[in-house]
C-alpha cells in the first residue's frame, strides 16, 4: 500500500513537471509578448524593448531552448517561476491567488459531489418515485447548460432580485466587499455573500454529473446477493444499504471523479472570471490576453498539481474503501 | 459492454427467426426504435437543425444586414428575436450560430471518438512498448485541463477558420474514450474469431479495422453522440470568452457572450440563444442516453 503510494506520487511529479514543460513550451511559442511593448505611447526604444525582454526572459529572438533552459533552471534550483510582464514577481502572484481558487474548488467540490452523491444513491434505492423522477429530470437539466451559460444566468439572476427587492441581497463583483471593516461576523456575512453564487454555480455542475454516475452505480449493486445477504443476516435495510451498497457503489465514483477534476477546473475558471474573482483560473484568461508565458506556465502548474492532488486523494479513498487495495 | 453480434442472434431467437440471420444494424435500430427517449431526442435535434438550416432563408434579413433605425429593437413582426445592439437580426444571427454549433459539435464529436478507437485500439491489441507509449500520452494529456492548451494555442489559430478549431477540439478529447476502448480491445483480441483471422494470415491493422473495432461499435456510437454534447459544450465556454469561433463567424457561444452583458434591459439577445444551445445539448444527451440504454444490456435495468 504504501509502496504502492509512493510509487504514484513519483509518478505524478513527472506528469507535473512534463505539462507545465509542455504549456510553457507552447506559451513560448503561441504568444507574442513584444506587441505589448510595441503598442506602449510612447513607444520605447528599440534597445528598451529588447532589455527589458531580455530581463523577463520573454525575447523571442532568443532561441526557444534557450529561454526554456533558463525558466527550467529558475524553476528547479530557485523555485522560481520568473516575472510577469509587469515585472511582477509570478510566486507572488501565485501565492495571492491560489488560495482564492482553492476555497472555491474545495468547497464547490465538497457541497457538490456529497450532495449529488447523496441524491442519486436516494433517488437508485427510490426507483421510479417522484423523488427519482425529479432528480433526473434536474440533472438532465442542468448537464444541458455548459457552467458559463449557469454562471451568467445566476448573475442576472441576482442582478434581478437585487433590483426586485432593493436590497443588495447578493453580491457578484470579486470575492469579498475592499476595505470594509464589520467585525468578525460583518466579514463572514460579506465573504457569504459573494461567495454564494460562485459557489452554487460550481455544485450545480458537479451535482449533476454525479447524482446520474451515483445513481446508475447504486442500481448495479441494489439487486446484487451480498446486498441481500447483509439484510438476511438482520441489519436492518438503512445499515445494509449504507455500509454494503454504497460503500461499494462508491467505488467507481472515485475514479469518475478523477476524470471529471480537469472539467471542474475549466469551471473554475470561467465562474472566477464572470464573477470577478481575482484566482488562478481569471489570471489565466488574463494573462493569454496580456501574452504573459511565464504566468501561463504557473497557472498550469498550479492545475496540474490540482488535478494530480485530485487524483492521489482518490486513490486514498480507493484504497480505503476497497480492502483489496490495501491487502494486495 | 455489448457484443452486438451475441445481442442479434439473441433477439432473433426470441422472435423465432430461423432462416435469415438479421445483420448487425437491424437488431440495434429495433432496439433504438423501442426506446422513446431516442425518438424524442432526434425528433428535437431533427427539428434544430431544419430551423438552423431553412430559418435564415425565411427571414427577411441577411446574416451581415444591419437595420440602422431598429437598434436593440424587441421581437416584432419584422425582427422576430428583435435585434441586437448594432441593428443586426438576432433571429438570423441565433440560426447562422446555430448551425455552426451544430456542425462543430458532430464534427469534433466523430473526429474525438475516431482518434480514440484508433488510439485504444492499437494500444490494447499490440500491447507493449505501443501501449506503455500511447497509454503515457493519454495520462500526460489527462493531466492538463484541454480548456487551457486550447485557450493558450488560440492567438495561433486566430484567422485560421473554425475548421482548425474543430481539429484542435477533437485533438485534446479523446484520451477517456481511448482508456475505454484499450480496455475492451484487450478483451476482444482473446476471442476465437480474432484468432482465426490471425491464423488465416490477416494482417494485424486489418484485424484492428475489420474485427476488433466493428464490435466494439455500439460503444464507439454511444460514445460518439456523448461526445457531441461535450464538443458543443467546450465550444460555447471557449468562443464565451473570445478563445473559440472568431468573428465573422458567429457560434451560440459568441452570441451569448454579446448578450449576456445586457440581459436584463434586453433580454431576447440573451435568452433566445441561451435556450437553444440548452435544448441542442438536451436533445443530444437524451439520444446518447436512451442509446446506452438501448444497446448496453447491463444498463437496461437503469433507466
Amino acid at each position: 500500500m504504501g509502496k504502492f503510494l509512493v510509487r504514484r506520487f513519483i509518478s505524478y511529479l513527472v506528469l507535473i513537471f512534463l505539462a507545465s514543460s509542455f504549456a510553457y513550451l507552447l506559451a513560448a511559442a503561441t504568444l507574442s509578448p513584444r506587441t505589448n511593448f510595441d503598442q506602449l505611447q510612447p513607444r520605447p526604444s528599440q534597445e528598451a524593448i529588447e532589455k527589458e525582454l531580455d530581463k523577463l526572459n520573454l525575447n523571442d529572438n532568443t532561441p526557444i531552448a534557450q529561454r526554456y533552459g533558463t525558466w527550467v533552471r529558475d524553476l528547479v534550483l530557485h523555485g522560481d517561476f520568473g516575472q510577469t510582464i509587469d515585472d511582477q514577481s509570478v510566486n507572488e502572484a501565485v501565492a495571492r491567488k491560489a488560495g482564492v481558487t482553492l476555497r472555491l474548488i474545495i468547497v464547490g467540490t465538497g457541497l457538490g459531489c456529497s450532495v449529488g452523491v447523496a441524491i442519486g444513491a436516494y433517488s437508485a434505492v427510490k426507483q421510479y418515485r417522484g423523488f427519482d423522477k425529479a432528480a433526473t429530470a434536474a440533472a438532465f437539466f442542468v448537464l444541458a447548460v455548459p457552467t458559463v451559460v449557469i454562471a451568467v444566468s445566476m448573475r442576472e439572476a441576482a442582478r434581478w432580485f437585487n433590483d426586485v427587492t432593493g436590497v443588495r441581497f447578493f453580491e457578484y463583483g470579486g470575492e469579498y466587499t475592499a476595505g470594509l471593516d464589520a467585525g468578525f461576523w460583518g466579514t463572514l456575512a460579506d465573504r457569504l455573500q459573494h461567495g454564494i453564487l460562485p459557489t452554487l454555480t460550481l455544485a450545480l455542475a458537479l451535482f449533476a454529473a454525479f447524482s446520474r454516475y451515483q445513481r446508475n452505480m447504486m442500481l448495479d449493486v441494489l439487486g446484487s446477493d451480498f446486498v441481500r445477504t447483509a439484510m438476511a443476516k438482520g441489519l436492518t435495510r438503512r445499515a445494509a444499504l449504507l455500509k454494503h451498497a454504497l460503500r461499494t457503489a462508491l467505488i467507481p465514483t472515485i475514479t469518475y471523479f478523477t476524470f471529471t477534476f480537469g472539467i471542474l477546473l475549466a469551471g473554475t475558471t470561467f465562474t472566477e472570471k464572470i464573477y470577478g474573482w481575482h484566482g488562478m483560473g481569471a489570471w489565466v484568461v488574463d494573462s493569454i490576453t496580456q501574452n504573459d508565458v511565464n504566468a501561463v506556465a504557473a497557472v498550469t502548474f498550479f492545475m496540474a498539481v490540482c488535478v494530480m492532488a485530485a487524483s492521489f486523494l482518490s486513490d486514498i479513498l480507493y484504497a480505503w474503501l476497497d480492502p483489496r487495495v490495501r491487502v494486495s | 459492454m455489448s457484443m452486438p453480434a451475441e445481442r442479434v442472434a439473441d433477439t432473433a431467437e426470441a422472435e423465432g427467426e430461423e432462416v435469415r440471420v438479421p445483420g448487425r444494424w437491424s437488431g440495434v435500430l429495433y432496439e433504438v426504435l423501442r426506446t422513446p427517449r431516442v425518438l424524442f431526442g432526434a425528433a428535437l435535434l431533427l427539428a434544430l437543425v431544419i430551423a438552423a438550416w431553412v430559418g435564415p432563408l425565411l427571414s427577411p434579413w441577411d446574416f451581415a444586414e444591419t437595420d440602422i433605425i431598429a437598434r436593440r429593437e424587441p421581437p416584432s413582426a419584422e425582427h422576430w428575436f428583435g435585434t441586437d445592439s448594432i441593428g443586426r437580426d438576432t433571429f438570423t444571427q441565433t440560426m447562422v450560430g446555430l448551425q455552426k454549433s451544430i456542425i462543430i459539435g458532430l464534427l469534433a464529436a466523430i473526429l474525438t471518438t475516431a482518434i480514440a478507437a484508433v488510439v485504444g485500439a492499437f494500444a490494447g491489441y499490440f500491447l507493449g512498448a505501443t501501449d506503455r507509449v500511447l497509454m503515457w500520452i493519454t495520462d500526460l494529456a489527462l493531466v492538463l485541463p484541454n480548456f487551457l492548451i486550447l485557450a493558450i494555442l488560440y492567438p495561433a489559430l486566430r484567422g485560421k477558420g473554425w475548421l482548425v478549431f474543430v481539429i484542435l477540439l477533437a485533438a485534446l478529447a479523446w484520451m477517456v474514450t481511448a482508456k475505454m476502448v484499450r480496455g475492451m480491445t484487450i478483451s476482444l483480441k482473446e476471442r476465437e474469431y480474432v484468432l482465426a483471422a490471425r491464423y488465416m494470415g490477416v494482417s494485424h491493422h486489418r484485424i484492428i479495422f475489420r474485427h476488433i473495432l466493428p464490435n466494439m461499435s455500439s460503444l464507439l456510437i454511444v460514445d460518439a453522440t456523448i461526445n457531441v454534447s461535450a464538443a458543443i459544450i467546450a465550444e460555447t465556454s471557449l468562443s464565451y470568452f473570445g478563445f473559440g469561433v472568431q468573428p465573422p463567424d458567429v457560434s451560440l457561444g459568441s452570441l451569448i457572450a454579446d448578450g449576456s452583458t445586457q440581459s436584463l434591459a434586453f433580454p431576447w439577445t440573451f435568452w433566445f440563444c441561451t435556450g437553444l444551445l440548452v435544448v441542442l445539448v438536451m436533445a443530444v444527451n437524451l439520444i446518447g442516453d436512451g442509446l446506452r440504454d438501448a444497446l448496453d444490456p447491463q444498463s437496461k435495468r437503469r433507466s
